[in-house]
């Protein structure tokens, strides 16, 4: 049982923070979307009325309930309207500085039952919690892209994390209609720490002329029932956070699978990004958020 | 493109045990010879393709090696598969620098006619899936001496999280951990790197196996 009943979502307009807000107002949550850039506000807001109308014409959500959650949305540029969340998800530019400075200005916001919660993949939730007065309250949500489809959490206690503030977002985690997993507050927590080297294994496959990107992918997917090929996710994801992940990964770990790979960094250096590019290790088009 | 073919067995197959529908599909007379595990190679210029059953080991083991010139119609294979799990439908094919463009088409020929799955992969360690998903399970298993999260957590995340339709350590143990062993010994014997080396939980299976006690996959 959760006794949160308002959400913030920060970071709103970007592509996770869209899909966190989604799965926030889609569970019966009022839902305040925040983000410093009015346009990517109202792309992910016509984004989202558009994965709610697939999911209406699939038949997995009904024409009243897409209506709903809708309502139950808010968009703002102004953090003074989190005043009144009882859970604060941040989704913002994954660096350490910039998180640390959100949750100092939240505390300016929020009232003191507020709980924070970092969607960080790479960063320590102990680490961003030094940047507010109530560490204790600070706890990690990490989300999977695309966060409106994918069920899992992962929720990680940092150092100071206090037992309710971890019971209060699992509580909700579970509220959400979503799955939570306990991990440590290690990098990558358990998703990226194992997949990020992994799909940096793939690239490097490719570079060293093993196989062709196709026949990386038909291969995991042949062998392993995998629904995606790591190259086709590297795509999806965006090769350029592919690189911010092993600029965060390599430096603490000092593992090598986590150091982005040569091949990785020509291709950014060349705009070939992915799918949001439309060009990667495939070539694409069309824009449609995926799912619905 | 004719699609029969010859076998020629030696030991059990991993890749076509024994009742696989393949095996019923040879023929006496065919433009492509397969050899199966424990069967010995002899080179056949008048074949169309040769194709060498593979475990742990390159191709050259079975070819020699030339200076980069090694190739011809000759060509490995593996059918993937977990342990003593029923063969995958996918088989990675492995080429040689100077492996002729028709010798791969008469052996993808016979193995899509069978139904099956075809990659093409240069001739290294692992090939293409091993290589990849052996380094994956070493983490997984380091992860679970260190504590980051249960096996259950773990393999969750990855069911969930990324849609797999099984996590690391339920799939290493499923297929073995004597033979995750074997398998990354393999790949650290020629890659030398710690995420290739046999972790810890494969390391005391093998031994386990040694002493004939417990997992002997």
């Amino acid at each position: 049982m959760t006794t949160i009943r308002t959400v913030g979502v920060c970071g709103a307009g970007g592509t996770m923070g869209a899909g966190i807000a989604i799965v926030s107002a889609r569970a019966g949550f009022d839902t305040v979307c925040f983000d410093a850039d009015a346009a990517a506000l109202d792309r992910a807001r016509a984004q989202t009325e558009g994965f709610f109308g697939k999911s209406v014409e699939r038949g997995k959500l009904s024409a009243e309930a897409r209506d709903a959650a809708l309502a139950r949305m808010t968009a703002t540029t102004d953090l003074g309207a989190l005043a009144g969340c009882d859970l604060v998800i941040e989704a913002v530019f994954e660096d350490l500085a910039v998180k640390r400075e959100l949750l100092a200005r939240l505390d300016q916001v929020c009232p003191e039952h507020t709980v924070y919660a970092s969607n960080t993949s790479t960063l320590s939730i102990t680490e961003i919690a030094g940047g507010c007065a109530r560490p204790d309250r600070v706890v990690g949500m990490h989300f999977c892209l695309p966060a409106q489809l994918m069920r899992l959490i992962e929720v990680s206690p940092g150092i100071a994390t206090s037992p309710e503030t971890f019971a209060a977002a699992w509580a909700w985690t579970e509220a959400a209609g979503q799955t939570p997993v306990r991990t440590e507050d290690r990098p990558g927590f358990i998703l990226n720490a194992l997949l990020v080297p992994f799909n940096n294994d793939a690239i490097r496959a490719v570079e060293a002329g093993v196989a062709s990107a196709a026949d990386v992918d038909r291969a995991i997917k042949g062998a392993l029932g995998y629904k995606m090929g790591p190259l086709e996710l590297i795509d999806l994801v965006g090769l350029d956070t592919q690189v911010r992940l092993c600029e965060a990964f390599y430096p603490i770990t000092l593992d090598p699978r986590a150091a982005a790979p040569p091949l990785l960094r020509r291709m950014v250096a060349a705009g070939h990004l992915g799918r949001k590019s439309g060009r990667g290790f495939y070539t694409y088009d069309g824009r449609a958020m995926f799912g619905g | 493109m004719s699609s029969t073919y010859t076998i020629v067995a030696g030991g059990a197959s991993r890749s076509f045990p024994d009742g696989d529908p393949f095996l019923a599909g040879a023929s006496a007379e065919a433009d492509v010879v397969v050899y199966l595990q424990g069967a010995r190679y002899r080179p056949d210029a008048t074949r169309a393709a040769v194709l060498v059953e593979l475990d742990t080991e390159c191709l050259g083991v079975h070819t020699g090696e030339h200076a980069g010139d090694e190739g011809g119609n000759v060509l490995g294979f593996a059918r993937y598969r977990n342990g003593d799990d029923p063969p995958s439908g996918l088989v990675e094919l492995v080429r040689q620098p100077r492996t002729t463009d028709s010798a791969i088409a008469a052996a993808r020929a016979v193995l899509e006619g069978a139904g099956l799955e075809v990659v093409v992969c240069t001739d290294q360690p692992g090939r293409i899936v091993d290589r990849l998903v052996r380094p994956k399970y070493n983490a997984a298993l380091r992860f679970l001496d260190e504590g980051l999260a249960t096996a259950g957590d773990m393999d969750l995340t990855c069911r969930l999280g990324l849609g797999y339709p099984d996590g690391p350590i339920e799939r290493v143990e499923r297929g073995g951990l004597a033979r995750h062993h074997d398998v990354t010994r393999a790949l650290f014997e020629v890659f030398g790197t710690p995420a290739y080396a046999p972790a810890r939980r494969a390391v005391v299976a093998a031994a386990r196996r040694a002493r004939g006690d417990g997992d002997a996959s």
